[in-house]
């Protein structure tokens, strides 16, 4: 039908047809998939919310005289980076906290601030207290390091995810007698609510659910700037169940995510915390689908009602690594604020902020429109459906004290 | 009658005082405790919903006043930051009197203060904090 350079010439000549995730949706019923597919070139999806498995990367800049951070131990107000790399080169995770943060010793814990929030400020613009140690050696003889930083002063600030985007996630409820703190948020005990955590019908692999045109090089909208896909993020399971529309029912493919920090805006990457859980980091992605032929265009205007997922008891089935499902829901239910749980009726509450990735959703549409934004033919595609490709659990195996001895 | 949600703070001097009390007995007032916090020797605090006869109410907050209670109406107590609030919804099925709730088409987290009772359940479990508590 046509192809990702032909697109590429519309947009460069300002001409291209570019709809949100939720325009396509009321297009493709109005219209038809086959009438659509002609019209409309591209189909941009977006989705914010708390993702982990974020942090960014830093080359801070030598010192006079010298230090070499890697191998001692280094903290960005007051939050420890890992320091596991070269003299200057560190890495902070999303979900570091302070040392002396009392964590859940008074339950439920705060969590007032951590890498989340250390990244959210340096993409502000705000001054960051850098302090850091070592051994000194030779060639690197400082031994300490306090310092204010700032993001524009540094020589490389990058963000890099090793899994965002869940293409879908459980509803989480909880079944247990007393109330629970999760990172689905507080849930209520005997069923008092049910989170869940998706932008659906906007979300980008939810869209793309066989991964056809999302792959390894896919330019995206990340935190406000410009990112790419780099890999497959950890976790990617793109083997689980899936309905005959192709969508996955439980969470299943991810992406790993590269992008520079420095052109990023806090608006779009948002230190959070989350009670008797820890920090994180909300990432705003959007990713444009190009419509290559109407089965594109088919997926990605999947609807809420379309997209099913499982609801999971996190008091006791998820802990346990038990993969029980107390039934299955749709995100049109899930969105109406009150689903069906062994009988009885619980509200429920998104962790993901749908107005947050329909903005994404706009604001990538009208990069494109001006030209700004180009779109990339993937390099190598994500492990598929059909792959074999997995998430298994860890095999423990015990170490028995001879064994210890011998590695001594 | 008038029905108002209330906040009162008492100087630490007042809190060994059974000024509540004074509120039914001579002025006929029903009180609803929503919240409370009097520790000995230090400032309290308490939220609570009074209703009466109009004139008995009106009666009845002169009277504290001139206690020395410091009054506040409840809706200013807890306030949404616009700036942080990321309208993802995970404050709504905690709210007890749907203070908090979705708007259909927008899908954006509406705060309606003159509901809020000022619970404070919204506050800690907010992941961007933007829900504050103002005294």
């Amino acid at each position: 039908m046509r192809t990702i350079k032909q697109i590429n010439e519309k947009i460069k000549k300002g001409k291209v047809v570019v709809v949100t995730a939720e325009e396509v949706i009321d297009l493709v019923a109005k219209k038809g998939v086959k009438k659509v597919a002609q019209q409309v070139d591209v189909v941009t999806t977006g989705t914010f919310g708390p993702m982990c498995s974020s942090g960014a990367y830093f080359n801070i800049g030598h010192s006079k005289p010298r230090i070499k951070i890697g191998g001692g131990s280094c903290r960005l107000n007051d939050v420890p980076a890992y320091c596991g790399l070269a003299a200057v080169d560190i890495y902070l995770g999303a979900t570091a906290l302070p040392d002396d943060d009392p964590r859940n010793k008074v339950y439920p814990g705060e969590f007032k601030y951590g890498g989340g929030h250390v990244i959210q400020e340096l993409v502000a613009g705000k001054d960051v207290r850098l302090e850091a140690s070592s051994y000194g050696t030779d060639c690197y003889p400082r031994r300490k390091l306090e310092t204010w930083i700032n993001i524009k002063d540094m020589n490389e600030a990058v963000l890099f995810n090793v899994r965002n985007c869940y293409q879908n996630y459980n509803v989480a409820v909880n079944l247990s007698d007393r109330t629970i703190y999760t990172y689905m948020g507080m849930l209520k005990p005997r069923l008092g609510n049910a989170n869940y955590c998706s932008a659906a019908q906007l979300s980008p692999l939810l869209k793309d659910p066989f991964y056809k045109t999302i792959g390894i090089g896919t330019r995206i909208f990340l935190g406000g700037g410009i990112g790419y896909v780099v890999w497959h993020g950890t976790q990617h399971n793109p083997s689980v169940k899936r309905k005959e529309n192709g969508i996955p029912q439980a969470p299943a493919g991810t992406l790993a995510v590269i992008g520079d920090l420095k052109e990023m805006k806090p608006d779009w990457l948002v230190g959070v915390s989350i009670l008797g859980y820890g920090v994180s980091l909300c990432v705003g992605i959007g990713v444009a689908i190009p419509i290559l032929d109407e089965d594109i265009l088919r997926y990605a205007a999947a609807r809420d009602e379309d997209i099913y997922t499982q609801i999971v008891d996190y008091s006791q089935d998820y802990p346990q690594m038990s993969t029980t499902s107390l039934g299955e829901v749709n995100y049109a239910q899930l969105k109406k604020g009150k689903i069906i749980v062994q009988g009885k009726e619980v509200p429920t509450g998104n962790l993901s902020s749908y107005p947050k990735a329909l903005k994404i959703c706009q604001e990538l549409k009208s990069w494109i429109k001006k030209g700004e934004f180009l779109l990339t033919e993937k390099l190598a595609s994500l492990p598929t459906a059909e792959s074999g490709y997995t998430f298994k659990p860890l095999k423990e195996r015990p170490i028995s004290p001879v064994e210890i001895q011998e590695v001594l | 009658m008038i029905n108002k949600r209330i906040v009162l703070h008492f100087p630490s001097r007042l809190v060994d005082q059974p000024i509540v009390y004074k509120l039914v007995k001579d002025f006929d007032l029903r009180f609803n405790i929503l919240k409370a916090s009097v520790t000995p020797q230090q400032e309290g605090l308490m939220v609570m919903e009074l209703s009466g006869k109009a004139e008995n109410y009106d009666k009845g907050i002169e009277y504290l006043k001139s206690c020395g209670v410091k009054i506040q109406s409840l809706s200013h107590d807890v306030r949404r930051n616009e700036d942080k609030c990321t309208h993802c919804g995970v404050c709504v099925p905690v709210c007890p009197v749907a203070a908090l709730e979705i708007e259909p088409k927008t899908r954006k987290v509406l705060f309606h203060p003159k509901k809020c009772i000022a619970c404070e359940l919204c506050i800690k479990i907010c992941p961007t904090r933007a829900m504050e508590f103002h005294f």
